[in-house]
């Protein structure tokens, strides 16, 4: 169990990077805090995995420094840094039984058999893998495949930190909570450092304590689910997260207030000095679940045309044109919104202003 | 690192000096080679070179050869990829009878298929064509290309397969897009195996031709006149048979070099 | 790997099956045809049985060819195997250098037999060849026309230098389909080398050395050009292997049946040992299945 602290870490696969483009990952600083259980979510190519290497030691950072609790590991080998990996697709040693799989990694470490032994056992029957010791790894489903790379990692007492790169992505889907629920299981049993990488946000915001969402080589915002759900610190992960995501509206500054459309959302002075100074294209952004649709005009309100509404069983989605943007809300299946003119609402508790895809609180 | 470098330096310095030999004899007249020993001709000459570019049975054999293993290759590589993919993934009636009767095809020399396929391929009209020579090397390539492919095959999870289709690909997409680039090096392997033997096999290409479609073989079997073996016009021939070869590793090296690119699926 | 029942999968195998099958049978029928009939003239022939079979099988001399094939298979296999294997680990990974090693290696795969016997039938001589010039020069007494030991050796580099590089291309390939995450999951792990190559390297290098080993151990045991040029088969018959007989059989003394019926025990051999190749490669490392 490890504190992971990243100082100043970035990669660029070219030798001089001049642009921020060159860059796999852009400079950052961030720490993970011994014990927690963290998500790296983005999209395919925004860099989670360079990171995740990088952690693990797979990868020399092209800049920059890693810590394990406090020790400067940048330098070190996979196996000198003391963590473990499971891969996206099962990586076994096919020629070994599964306890001997389990036991490699304490062998090669010149580990008495007799520790070796209660250690594989115990990691075994944590992982219902007891029944199939004696049995060639290569026999086995993905899903024990996966579980017995998970053993490996679990398997050593002074593991710093366990690394998933998307390790579900070949499990049937029906097995798939199965393993996350043993992932948590193991978290809470363990309080191991656990860094999960995945673009899928189900995934990562049922998995993790706090999740680390990358954009572009980014790291855009760490917080818990519930922060970056209801407050996400940058329009990519309004858009990401949740489904449908995010609704962006373009707007602009008047005065100290959001003008659309002839409606006045009004902001405090400092606030709208901040969006003035950020520069950018300013947008707000509200989430489908606090969007409001309404009958009648009320004060605040904005015109709207209420286009469809879809009725997906225990909650109805409502597709509406504002000021020629479209945007989604939520409804609860009781309620219902006619078609035609409506007005949408803007909780003003509930609505971001973003400007240049950064959140002006 | 430095003992490893030594050690194939070694290697391909044992590789080479035959061929050395090879080029060298090329440039030396008869009398030079059986004469003495020289490491380089003392009178080079470019004749024996010569006798092959111009003797039009020479550059015809030449051009004959590549033309029918291309065909070949072609062939053997896209007929075995099926068959390859059904041994690999599916179990079915007699599956594993059948692989194994593939490979004895490889068990006996050619020349016991000499006779029968003459009279074979003159009886449906396809002797001395490009097509008889290259459905008659399939005997041979044809098994080899499933036996490399399916092992290859077999390397790559099945669960890629069931993942893809989840994701909504279609058969062949798939197995164009995921698939095939996963097993690049086995089928740069095959292509390249299935010329080599195709370019080499001289005698079934001897019988099944006469006159157009005339391999090299048929004028490299011919250097022995009655002044003796031609030493120096089959070492030439030699030097130039490895260019086409040479040509086709050169093409597929970036296939059998990049093995497992494992990108997200 | 579980593979699925699927008994429409013939379809995707019919296209080989026509293509060997037709090849195959047509041939097989007549060698089968000529082993069992004595033909005195052309319209001449008497049903014989076994009686081709059972004088090939008590020639002394087929056995004396017999044992020097299977020695020279036996020296050949246990020396290209490991040597390929060794090679193709060695072998750099990728760019200029990789592209160069493959050509390299190539090279002497694409020459026709003929021209490699005839090569090194210079080459080894030691008045006008490189090597025999060399070896001579080192103080040995080399001359493989006079000395059977000379011949055998001879003859196995020559097999060596031209199909070693068989071995090493399907192995280079075989070790570049081997995902990364393999070596990665290794190094943390903490494996040694020695422990990469054997649990990782060599297992999924299996299919592709069953397939080096089988054609490395037809091809060296059909051998016939390349030593029928360089030496003939002698000094005497020390260096006249199956292949050679058979054809002398056949051709020289024309007999044909009894050259049928070798013909037809001759590929029951090789059938033979194959399968136990085979056999013994696919289940090394299956143990107790799960």
């Amino acid at each position: 169990m490890a504190r992971i602290e990243l100082k100043g870490l970035a990669h660029s696969y070219k030798a001089i990077p001049s642009a921020p483009t060159d860059y796999a990952l852009r400079p950052m600083d961030m720490t993970w805090e011994d014990g927690g259980a963290y998500a790296l979510l983005g999209p395919s190519g925004c860099g989670k995995t360079t990171l995740l290497n990088i952690i693990s030691g797979l990868i020399h950072p092209s800049q920059g420094r890693v810590l394990f609790d406090g020790k400067d590991v940048t330098d070190l080998a996979p196996q000198q840094r003391n963590i473990a990996q499971v891969f996206q697709f099962p990586v076994i040693y096919d020629t070994m039984t599964v306890f001997d799989n389990l036991a490699f990694p304490l062998r090669n470490r010149k580990l008495g058999e007799a520790e070796v032994r209660s250690r594989v056992h115990e990691v075994a029957e944590m992982l219902e893998l007891g029944a199939d010791l004696k049995h060639r790894a290569s026999g086995l489903g993905a899903d024990a495949k996966q579980k017995i790379s998970l053993g490996r990692g679990l398997v050593r007492k002074d593991v710093a930190a366990i690394l998933f790169d998307e390790p579900l992505t070949v499990i049937d889907p029906h097995v798939k909570w199965i393993l996350r629920r043993k992932l948590k299981q193991i978290h809470q049993q363990f309080r191991l450092s656990l860094i999960y990488v995945t673009h899928d946000q189900v995934e990562a915001l049922t998995f993790a304590d706090q999740v680390v969402v990358m954009y572009e080589g980014q790291v855009v915002q760490l917080g818990t689910p519930q922060e970056l759900f209801e407050a996400p610190a940058h329009t990519f992960v309004g858009y990401f997260i949740g489904s449908p995501g995010m609704n962006l509206l373009p707007c602009r500054l008047d005065g100290d207030a959001i003008a659309i459309d002839g409606v006045r959302l009004p902001l405090t002075a400092e606030k709208a000095q901040r969006a003035r100074a950020a520069g950018g294209e300013l947008q707000l952004g509200i989430r489908p679940e606090f969007l409001r649709c309404l009958a009648a005009p009320q004060p605040g309100a904005i015109a709207a045309d209420i286009e469809a509404v879809e009725d997906l069983g225990n909650y109805k989605i409502v597709t509406a044109r504002l000021s020629g943007q479209v945007m989604k809300a939520k409804l609860p299946e009781d309620e219902t919104v006619a078609l035609g003119q409506g007005w949408l609402l803007l909780p003003p508790a509930r609505t971001r202003l973003y400007a240049g895809g950064r959140a002006i609180d | 690192m430095r003992k490893r470098s030594f050690a194939l330096i070694l290697y391909f310095l044992f590789i080479l000096l035959p061929i050395y030999w090879m080029v060298n004899m090329g440039l030396k007249t008869n009398e030079e080679i059986l004469g003495s020993f020289t490491l380089f001709p003392h009178a080079p000459t470019i004749a024996n070179f010569r006798t092959i570019f111009t003797d039009p049975d020479w550059y015809t054999g030449y051009l004959n050869s590549i033309a029918y293993v291309s065909m070949n290759t072609v062939f053997s590589v896209l007929v075995a990829l099926p068959a390859a993919y059904a041994f690999s993934r599916y179990s079915f009636l007699g599956d594993k009878h059948m692989f194994f009767w593939l490979l004895t095809n490889l068990m006996s020399p050619p020349a016991v298929f000499l006779l029968p396929f003459f009279q074979l391929y003159s009886s449906i009209g396809l002797f001395d064509t490009y097509l008889a020579v290259a459905l008659a090397h399939m005997l041979f390539n044809v098994p080899l290309a499933v036996w490399i492919l399916e092992g290859f095959m077999s390397g790559v999870p099945r669960e890629i397969d069931e993942t893809a289709y989840i994701d909504g690909y279609s058969f062949p997409r798939f197995f164009l897009r995921i698939f095939l680039p996963l097993i690049r090096s086995g089928v740069g392997v095959t292509a390249f195996f299935c010329f080599m033997f195709s370019w080499v096999e001289l005698l079934l290409a001897r019988t099944l031709t006469s006159v157009d479609a005339k391999p090299i073989a048929a004028t490299m079997t011919r250097t022995v006149s009655a002044a003796g073996m031609d030493w120096g016009v089959l070492a030439a021939a030699g030097v130039v048979t490895i260019i086409p070869g040479a040509l086709v590793i050169w093409f597929v090296r970036n296939y059998i070099a990049k093995g497992f690119a494992l990108g997200r699926v | 790997m579980q593979k699925t029942v699927n008994n429409k999968a013939w379809l995707l195998v019919i296209p080989v099956f026509i293509c060997v099958a037709f090849s195959a049978l047509i041939p097989l029928m007549t060698v089968v045809n000529y082993s069992v009939q004595d033909i005195l003239g052309p319209d001449q022939r008497v049903f014989v049985g076994t009686e081709w079979f059972l004088q090939v099988l008590q020639d002394d001399d087929l056995h004396a060819a017999l044992i020097r094939q299977i020695e020279f298979s036996a020296i050949v296999l246990l020396i290209e195997i490991p040597l390929g294997i060794a090679l193709a680990l060695t072998l750099p990974t990728g760019g200029w250098r990789a592209s160069l090693c493959l050509v390299l290696l190539a090279l002497p795969l694409l020459i026709p037999w003929n021209v490699v016997g005839t090569i090194w039938q210079i080459f080894g001589r030691g008045d006008i060849g490189l090597a025999g010039y060399l070896v001579n020069a080192l103080g040995l007494n080399y001359n493989y026309t006079a000395s059977p030991i000379d011949a055998w050796i001879t003859v196995v580099v020559m097999d060596i230098w031209h199909w070693t590089p068989l071995v090493v291309l399907l192995c280079f390939a075989g070790l570049r389909a081997i995902p990364d995450a393999y070596y990665q999951a290794a190094r943390i792990d903490g494996a040694s080398p020695w422990a990469v190559f054997r649990y990782i390297q060599l297992p999924k290098l299996r299919g592709v050395l069953l397939i080096a080993i089988l054609l490395r151990f037809m091809g060296s045991f059909m051998i016939y050009t390349e030593p029928f040029v360089l030496t003939g088969g002698g000094p005497g018959n020390s260096t006249t292997f199956l292949s050679q007989y058979l054809t002398t059989l056949a051709v020289g003394q024309f007999d044909v049946g009894p050259a049928a019926a070798f013909s037809i025990i001759y590929f029951l051999i090789i059938l033979l040992l194959s399968f136990i190749f085979y056999t013994v490669i696919q289940n090394l490392g299956k143990g107790p299945a799960s």
